[in-house]
């Protein structure tokens, strides 16, 4: 009992031990301030990610893309675990203005509505927000061939992160030009023009908040895709196959069964025609689907992390420091204490339990400033723009709306426990030295 | 109590200590036996051993040769454990510069023994009567109303008292006094041993060291230590 109102009011009384608590609490403060953001921004990059992609995808690299796509999507459809399929073309292409000018542009078709319940797609549309059966159609004039593009074709991204639309479509037209390819990868019509053209309007834009996608992609209704990019001969193909499993089949459960589904498919498939471009094809999650991307942003946060193991070391050497102190400036106690019975393990104890109170306390500001500060960050932010023009992230260039604040009481769990065993490895060897002290050295008058 | 009715018994006890490059020997075979009852006071010069001699007898430190018995018990073959129970339950000290925690108030200064060798659960089940015993003994020492303050607002007899008090919370067999009066003007010395004569009268036993031979006399017998031997 005696250890725990001694360390109470070693902690009070001894103003040294504000410093090794102020220390503590920057430490925990800095670290709960980055943490949530980062972590934040990797949950929301993965969930983005997750909601483009959907639980798993078939697909293959070349721009060939495989057959036998339907008959391998009504199988799929007809399992249990299996929540909704959408068929899907990828490919490359040009867009062009009447004016003349052209980008390059990665063309995706879809069939919006399947695609929507597979992926997030109806929630990226801004005309037809939720309302994904009309994605293709112009409010204009439905009957024209429509499109969807990707928001940073058509708007720019202010500094707020904000784009601006009109209040109703506007009347817009362009050509896509697609090559089309062979199921061997030759050009399909060669000595024939080459390329197949047609023109689409513009019928919505799609805001995923993948800047790469919202800059390159345009959508079209599947159909057109497959026959500008030449898939729809008489073995029509496709490109990949997006799938959303039914809720509660687990991910990598659900992607295996996929898998097995595919090698019985391929086995039944060997000898046909254009069997070759089936060895191509991939079951991933989407994860694995999209790990270059994320793998990115976790190396991001490892290196954080990695930065902030080294403030962790800087707080044990600022804690060691400020115990030797005490321990010095408190030898006589330790003296005092051994002369009336206490051991060299209590010692170590009282010591250890004043370093404990040193970071429950450290934490405990360090924690309340954290969430205080996360509450107010994007609110502050805007303040500094607005006077300083100070952002933490331009806008303009990458695609983050709101800095991530959400709370993750696990990470501030692991933050708290991790600074509490930090001041205990710091006290450590101070304790120890003060448990190893001779009680007859420490009252003698010299020193007083 | 061991058979020859000695409570503690220094046996051919030595110590020297390295200062610089030489080597001091401070207590050349002294040997000492302390009776229960007894009021010894040991004088010598200053540098004579007397305060190592005092701290060798209660374990706060160990002697180079020699045997230290406690109710027949050799000490030297005591547990690290068994040690910290002797100095916690069998002896008291009192210094010279009365050590008392700056922390604590003089209340809790004075029972803060029986605490030592107390779990929280056992602390809250005997506070009561070790906060009683304390108050007390405070009152005994004429410290009712210092209980509340802290040693540094106390004068320096009242400080030893609150360390006379500290000392005794645990009844302890022996009672060690090192220069108790060493840093106190004339009449506070007298008034410190007085509480001894009267401590001593109850049944107390204590050794008390001092180099001035007018508060030797205090005692009932007076041990000489010179050139690192007792000489009667």
């Amino acid at each position: 009992m005696y250890k725990i109102i001694l360390a109470f009011r070693y902690l009070l009384r001894r103003r040294i031990t504000y410093l090794a608590v102020l220390a503590v609490a920057l430490c925990v403060f800095a670290v709960v301030v980055v943490m949530t953001v980062m972590t934040g921004l990797l949950r929301d990059f993965k969930a983005i990610n997750h909601s483009w992609v959907g639980d798993c995808v078939v697909s293959t690299d070349t721009l060939v893309g495989f057959p036998y796509y339907r008959e391998f999507v009504k199988i799929l459809e007809e399992r249990d675990f299996v929540g909704s399929v959408s068929p899907v073309i990828r490919s490359y292409g040009i867009l062009t203005e009447p004016s003349g000018w052209n980008t390059s542009v990665e063309v995706m078709g879809i069939d919006p509505v399947k695609h929507s319940r597979t992926t997030g797609f109806a929630k990226t549309l801004y005309y037809h927000k939720d309302w994904p059966a009309d994605a293709f159609k112009p409010d204009y004039d439905a009957n024209l061939p429509g499109c969807v593009l990707g928001i940073d074709k058509v708007s720019a991204r202010d500094q707020r992160g904000k784009y601006s639309h009109y209040s109703s479509i506007p009347r817009y037209s362009f050509t896509i030009t697609c090559f089309p390819l062979t199921a061997g990868g030759a050009l399909a019509k060669a000595g024939l023009g080459l390329v197949n053209t047609r023109r689409f309007y513009y019928s919505d834009d799609s805001h995923s908040g993948l800047a790469k996608v919202d800059g390159a992609f345009i959508y079209l209704p599947f159909a057109d895709a497959q026959a500008l990019c030449g898939m729809n001969g008489p073995s029509p193909r496709a490109s990949a196959i997006h799938i959303k499993f039914k809720a509660g089949v687990n991910l990598q459960t659900g992607r295996n069964r996929v898998a097995k589904l595919w090698e019985d498919f391929l086995t039944g498939r060997g000898g046909g025609k254009q069997a070759n471009l089936l060895s191509k094809v991939r079951v991933e999650t989407w994860k694995d689907y999209r790990r270059e991307v994320i793998a990115a942003v976790e190396k991001e946060q490892i290196m954080m992390m990695a930065a902030f193991g080294m403030i962790g070391i800087i707080t044990v050497f600022i804690v060691f420091v400020v115990f030797y102190m005490v321990v010095s400036h408190k030898s006589k106690d330790i003296g005092i204490l051994k002369s009336i019975g206490i051991s060299n393990r209590d010692v170590i104890e009282l010591f250890l339990g004043f370093a404990f109170l040193v970071a429950v306390c450290g934490s405990a500001i360090g924690t309340a400033g954290g969430v205080l500060f996360l509450e107010k960050i994007n609110r502050i932010e805007s303040w500094l723009y607005d006077h300083y023009g100070f952002q933490l992230w331009n806008r303009a260039i990458y695609a983050i709306d709101e800095i991530p604040n959400k709370i993750q009481f696990d990470i501030i769990a692991v933050i708290i426990v991790s600074a509490i065993a930090v001041c205990l490895v710091g006290a450590l060897i101070p304790a120890w030295q003060a448990a190893r002290l001779k009680p007859v050295e420490t009252l003698q008058v010299n020193q007083l | 109590m061991s058979k020859d009715n000695f409570i503690l018994k220094a046996e051919g006890i030595c110590k020297s200590y390295r200062m610089g490059q030489a080597e001091v020997q401070v207590l050349k075979g002294v040997d000492l036996a302390v009776k229960e009852g007894d009021f010894i006071a040991v004088i010598g010069a200053s540098g004579s051993g007397k305060s190592t001699l005092l701290h060798i007898l209660g374990a706060l430190d160990t002697p180079d040769t020699g045997i230290v018995r406690f109710d027949g018990r050799d000490l030297s073959r005591q547990s690290a454990r068994g040690l910290n129970r002797f100095r916690n339950k069998m002896v008291g000290f009192v210094f010279q510069f009365y050590h008392l925690l700056d922390e604590l108030n003089v209340l809790e200064n004075v029972f803060l023994p029986a605490m030592a060798d107390k779990s929280v659960i056992g602390w809250l089940v005997s506070r009561r009567r070790v906060k009683n015993r304390a108050a007390d003994l405070l009152a005994q020492l004429g410290l009712s109303e210092r209980a509340n303050h802290k040693p540094y607002q106390l004068s320096g007899g009242e400080r030893q008292r609150v360390a006379i008090g500290r000392a005794l919370m645990n009844e302890p067999r022996v009672l060690l006094a090192d220069e108790p009066t060493g840093n106190l003007d004339s009449e506070t010395g007298n008034g410190i041993l007085k509480i001894f004569e009267e401590l001593n009268k109850a049944g107390q036993t204590i050794m008390m060291v001092t180099h001035d031979e007018r508060i030797a006399r205090k005692a009932k017998r007076i041990i000489t230590l010179a050139d690192g031997k007792i000489s009667d």
